[in-house]
């Protein structure tokens, strides 16, 4: 087996940066990158992009140097990702700071509404929601730690404090106005406060079961990507009609836990979810139509028979 | 800041090009464009020499607002065609930017000025109007001659040089006008909920008019910056091949 040796071109400027030797054909672009991370320290694998035209889409990290046609002298194009960040680091940070802030509002209302805040006493439904928000929070915190599988490893920096201010800022608008002495409880009283409230338990084991179906589907340690199916939960038949039923069970228990608690700023941060939710599913959905031939065709992304 | 982003949206590619390719060749499209850009350009022209005029016989800035109303929100609030031709593809701009930057002006305009009567004898509405109107005169009739082919140069020099001053008189005239705003709309409760009611939610109309005055101060210095750094690159090469 010859050595290969291939050149690194900026994907920008076009410039020569270094050319690595050493390579086989069954070397990977992981080894690629391990390569350039040894000459150039400051770009951490993760860090590095590489594409076979400049103005292509990168190349995967388990690909071959034969497989992408890279014989001796043939160029891949670098491009600098950024500062990364571990997917892991990104959700428990974005995560955790619901759940704090709503606790804040909740148990220690005189540091946000005044000192006459602390004797008012709580509706019911004060109550419930904070169950509910605090439940959803720290069973999403537990699935990053236990239930997700990541197929990358990183994402942007700059990522973190975009998500964060997101999260934290809906936290506090929510918080602000449920926990409010002057917040009054639901029109329909018990019935929408307790039919609320089962809706919300209902989407949160419906979003639940979709992400251990996910989990499961995909060998520790691999990156394999296969058909989302029904198992044996009834949770997850809703894989019948739609590519990413875990967003739209979490669409419902906001939906949900807007109506329990008939807070116009819940609706928004609903609103505001089920949007970036519906472009993700759609992108999720396209490329699982692109990448499986048999993929059923009677799905939809997002909202059955909808979006 | 509405001075400043109106000018951002064709800065970001000289001119403006046609979204789809076939709506290019589309003479029907073209036509209703030409006639926007040159009602708008007439119309801000109209506005110019409406100014002119009373500055000049009456000296009178108190009562400038009244003499210009009818025509400035004609055309400022025809503006948001704009945004709906770059929705639908008429023209190729980026919608959110557009929507942004025509939200702003109309907002100044509906929402403070028609707003709150007693900003509208304030100098400060001189200041944003000159801004206002000398950029649209210019942009719009930049905008006809890029439907035609061809801009004078003349034409993209004004585009470019103008802005220099007619931004910071333009958004010291629209911050002040929200400013002297403030206490009115604190006065009235205009625009306003608040707690208890039945959709748990509360909004200050003073506090929303505080923070815009706020953002303006990153935004500008970024407007301008991006302005000025277009000018270096379109300025200092006239023969340089007009890009589409």
């Amino acid at each position: 087996m010859f050595s290969k040796r291939v050149q690194i071109l900026h994907a920008r400027s076009g410039e020569l940066i270094t050319s690595l030797g050493d390579l086989q054909p069954k070397s990977t672009i992981y080894d690629v990158k391990k390569a350039f991370a040894k000459e150039k320290r400051k770009y951490y694998p993760d860090r590095q992009g590489f594409k076979t035209d400049p103005r292509g889409k990168m190349v995967k990290d388990g690909d071959t140097l034969e497989s992408l046609g890279l014989k001796n002298g043939s160029r891949l194009y670098f491009k600098d990702l950024g500062p990364q960040v571990g997917w892991t680091t990104v959700f428990l940070t974005e995560y955790a700071g619901p759940l704090v802030i709503y606790l804040i509002f909740y148990l220690r209302p005189s540091i946000v509404y005044g000192e006459d805040a602390a004797e008012l006493p709580y509706a019911n439904v004060v109550h419930i929601a904070a169950g509910c928000w605090s439940f959803h929070y720290a069973k999403r915190l537990l699935e990053t730690v236990f239930v997700h599988r990541f197929s990358h490893a990183t994402m942007p920096i700059a990522n973190i404090f975009k998500n964060s201010v997101y999260y934290w800022g809906f936290a506090a608008f929510v918080a602000y106005f449920v926990n409010h002495p002057l917040y009054t409880p639901p029109a329909y009283g018990d019935l929408q406060v307790y039919g609320g409230l089962a809706a919300f338990v209902i989407a949160e084991l419906g979003n639940l079961s979709v992400h251990i179906a996910l989990r499961n589907l995909r060998p520790p340690g691999t990156k394999e990507r296969k058909i989302p199916r029904s198992t044996s939960n009834p949770f997850t038949w809703l894989f019948g009609l739609v590519s990413c039923p875990n967003y739209s069970y979490e669409a419902t228990a906001w939906l949900a836990f807007t109506v329990m608690t008939q807070c116009l700023p819940a609706g928004l941060f609903m609103l505001a979810g089920f949007y970036q939710m519906a472009v993700w599913a759609q992108g999720k959905h396209r490329n699982y139509l692109k990448e499986f031939k048999e993929y059923p065709r009677r799905r939809a992304a997002i909202v059955p028979f909808v979006l | 800041m509405a001075t400043a982003t109106v000018k951002a949206s064709s800065a970001g590619g000289d001119g403006r090009r046609k979204a789809n390719p076939n709506m290019g060749e589309n003479n029907a499209v073209k036509a209703y464009l030409v006639a926007y850009n040159v009602s708008q350009m007439l119309g801000w022209l109209v506005l110019m020499i409406k100014i002119i005029h009373h500055m000049a016989a009456e000296q009178d800035v108190e009562t400038l607002y009244a003499q210009v109303e009818p025509i400035l929100k004609i055309f400022q609030t025809a503006a948001v065609m704009e945004m709906v031709h770059s929705a639908i593809g008429l023209v190729k701009s980026n919608p959110v930017l557009t929507g942004f930057q025509v939200f702003s002006r109309v907002f100044l305009l509906w929402g403070v000025v028609w707003s709150v009567p007693e900003v509208q004898t304030t100098g400060y509405i001189l200041c944003f109007l000159v801004a206002w109107t000398i950029t649209e005169i210019i942009r719009y009739s930049f905008y006809f001659f890029s439907l035609l082919g061809q801009v004078p140069y003349f034409l993209k020099w004004c585009r470019y040089t103008f802005f220099i001053i007619l931004y910071p008189i333009g958004v010291t005239g629209e911050v002040m006008t929200i400013y002297l705003a403030l206490p009115h709309v604190l006065e009235s409760d205009m625009y306003s909920v608040s707690l208890p009611n039945t959709a748990n939610i509360s909004f200050s109309y003073y506090y929303y008019l505080c923070f815009i005055i706020f953002s303006y101060l990153p935004v500008f210095p970024q407007l301008y910056g991006h302005m000025l750094a277009q000018r270096k690159k379109i300025i200092s090469s006239p023969q340089r091949p007009k890009k589409e």
